[in-house]
């Protein structure tokens, strides 16, 4: 089905302009991959190292935003206590702040010498540095961005179907897991793939707080950052294995939240 | 004591009503639009908290003093004008909803699910998706997993309103026939509703109770105007003199064995009314009013013409014939034998 657009014709013109101004970058990029040479440099051990380390942290940061953003989603939708929205705004905070500033504030908590580095440290734990800070790092930006769609899913639907099912018996669990994770399955999944995707890409807070030991925390984005001094081929080549995966993820995104609009309409 | 004794006030919403409603039978709520309906079947059913009140249910209390009892321990099932079946769930797994949520097998639940759906005659829609339902059968199912929950009270919120015209006759009469001997309470603005499926009726108008009691009593005797309006007739209000009622807006004539000087109130069909431009000739046994025409509003194949007091009915013809616009003088005119008079 297609409607007559009301569009004027500027505001395509101004719009073909930004989708131009997006591609361009990406395609002027391909036109720079030494194609004779390009699975030679992304097989390299380093760049397969910090591949399988990106993905492994990523899919691991993934499953820390479900487990803590799905609660944190279904409390801020659902309920309302005093200074929830300073508490929304501050869980969303990530989303604006500069990720650099993001790996000195987990520093600062959990560092060797920070907040709660020390009682760690007691404990024989170290985090930073290590794969757990990628992690953490990671699900610490990528956190909103769950939260942020589930959320607004949650409002969406309403709490009307949650109503009746409470009035047929349902406990305030059943009602959940059976009727209200259901109905928001697929914006945990589109937030759970836009988490995945955000966590893939980051840079600032993984840098300062994980550092970039190859194999242990330096993550794909800080292995090309590094590359393109000493090797730029190598650099673009795997910035190109980024796009390709970053695209996979955008297109699996508008697959779910299409499923999420028909199955609210 | 037996039934549902409820008292409760909602200042947000200027809500203070008292209500009683004996085990087995039926009670419609009748109001216009914010009078308080909706918030009443809330507070029933647990999703509204009252500022103050209390409420029980055959001893076992709702709400009330340092007491509050969350809704899927009430065994009250809400009915609302939109099904609100599951989307993700088979029309079979929504009516097995209840008994399943009550801790039935999943065999057990979806047995009694595909009883209740037979009752409802919606046993072939089992398999298929809330999506793929007219609003008339998704409103089957409702019913169906609603009564499969086997609730002791049952709330329906304007049940028919959001449905097709053509079904709800059906529907009305499959409500009819499920809500035999079971307590409910039915929020309606159909004086129809409240005919064919209650036993009492509450008519609610801006936060409290305005009158109560049997149906037929209630809408055929109204004893507020608002009552009256909503049951279609013209209710004039006075006190009773010898042949008739003295009322404000002058004397209706009429058969009385009521004591003269008692209150009463003259209950008159706007149908019966014969409307004058010019001063009839008043005949003995008639009463003749004049009134000013305030208002001429088409409802479906007759006009009617409303005055501050009174308002009739007439075919599009006669009121063509009339002429009469807003402002206009006018006499309404009806015979004793249309007026139903009788003490307050």
């Amino acid at each position: 089905m297609t409607t007559l657009s009301a569009v004027p014709r500027w505001i395509v013109a101004i719009a073909a302009i930004g989708a131009i101004f997006v591609l361009l970058p990406l395609v002027a990029m391909t036109t720079r991959v030494d194609w004779g040479q390009f699975f030679p440099l992304i097989a390299s051990p380093a760049s397969r190292d910090a591949l399988l380390l990106s993905l492994r942290t990523s899919l691991a940061a993934t499953a820390v935003c479900v487990v803590l953003g799905v609660p944190m989603s279904l409390v801020l939708a659902r309920t309302t206590f005093p200074g929830q929205r300073i508490v929304r705004a501050l869980v969303l905070l990530p989303l604006v702040l500069p990720p650099v500033i993001g790996g000195i504030a987990l520093l600062a908590a959990y560092g060797r010498m920070g907040l709660l580095g020390r009682t760690f440290e007691v404990l024989g734990i170290q985090i930073a540095f290590s794969t757990t800070a990628v992690v953490l790092a990671q699900s610490f930006v990528a956190l909103p961005f769950l939260v942020l769609s589930l959320e607004g899913a949650l409002r969406i639907i309403g709490t009307r179907y949650e109503a009746v099912a409470a009035t047929l018996g349902a406990r305030p669990s059943t009602v959940l897991w059976r009727v209200t994770l259901p109905l928001v399955l697929p914006a945990i999944l589109s937030g759970a793939v836009l988490s995945f995707a955000r966590a893939l890409g980051e840079f600032g807070a993984t840098l300062t707080f994980a550092g970039s030991l190859q194999g242990v925390t330096r993550t794909l984005p800080l292995e090309i950052y590094l590359q393109r001094e000493t090797d730029p081929d190598a650099a673009v080549a795997l910035a190109l294995v980024l796009v390709v995966v970053s695209l996979l993820v955008v297109g699996l995104t508008l697959r779910t939240s299409g499923i999420t609009r028909r199955s609210i309409l | 004591m037996t039934g549902l004794v409820f008292r409760a006030r909602v200042a947000a919403r200027r809500f203070e009503v008292s209500l009683d409603v004996p085990e087995g039978t039926t009670v419609a709520v009748l109001g216009p639009n914010g009078a308080g309906k909706s918030t009443l079947l809330e507070l029933v059913a647990g999703l509204l908290r009252p500022d103050s009140g209390a409420a029980d249910w055959q001893g076992t209390g709702f709400f009330g003093e340092g007491l509050w009892l969350p809704p899927h321990r009430r065994g009250v099932a809400l009915l609302a004008q939109e099904a609100l079946l599951f989307p993700h769930l088979s029309v079979l797994e929504n009516v097995a909803f209840g008994p399943r949520s009550a801790g039935q097998s999943r065999a057990a639940s979806r047995q009694a699910a595909r009883r209740w759906l037979d009752e409802v005659e919606a046993g072939d829609l089992a398999d298929k998706r809330p999506g793929e339902l007219s609003g008339g059968q998704a409103q089957r199912v409702a019913i169906a997993r609603a009564l499969a929950a086997d609730p002791a009270l049952l709330l329906l919120d304007e049940p028919l309103a959001a449905l097709d015209i053509a079904v709800t006759p059906t529907l009305r009469r499959m409500l009819r026939r499920v809500l035999v001997g079971r307590t409910a309470i039915i929020v309606t603005h159909e004086v129809l509703d409240a005919l064919t499926l209650a036993d009492r009726v509450v008519v609610l108008g801006h936060g409290g109770v305005v009158e109560q009691g049997d149906t037929q009593e209630v809408l055929e005797r109204p004893r507020h105007p608002f009552t009256a309006e909503l049951a279609g007739l013209n209710l004039l209000l006075g006190h009773v003199v010898a042949g008739g009622l003295e009322t404000a807006v002058g004397r209706v004539v009429a058969a009385t064995g009521l004591a003269v000087g008692t209150r009463g109130g003259a209950a008159v069909r706007p149908s019966a009314i014969t409307v004058h431009a010019r001063e009839p000739e008043v005949r003995p046994g008639n009463t003749v009013l004049r009134v000013e025409v305030s208002d001429l509003e088409p409802r479906g194949d007759v006009i009617r013409l409303r005055s501050e007091a009174l308002f009739a009915d007439l075919t599009p013809a006669r009121a063509a014939d009339l002429d009469l616009v807003p402002g206009s003088a006018a006499w309404f005119s009806f015979a004793a034998d249309d007026v139903s008079l009788y003490g307050l």
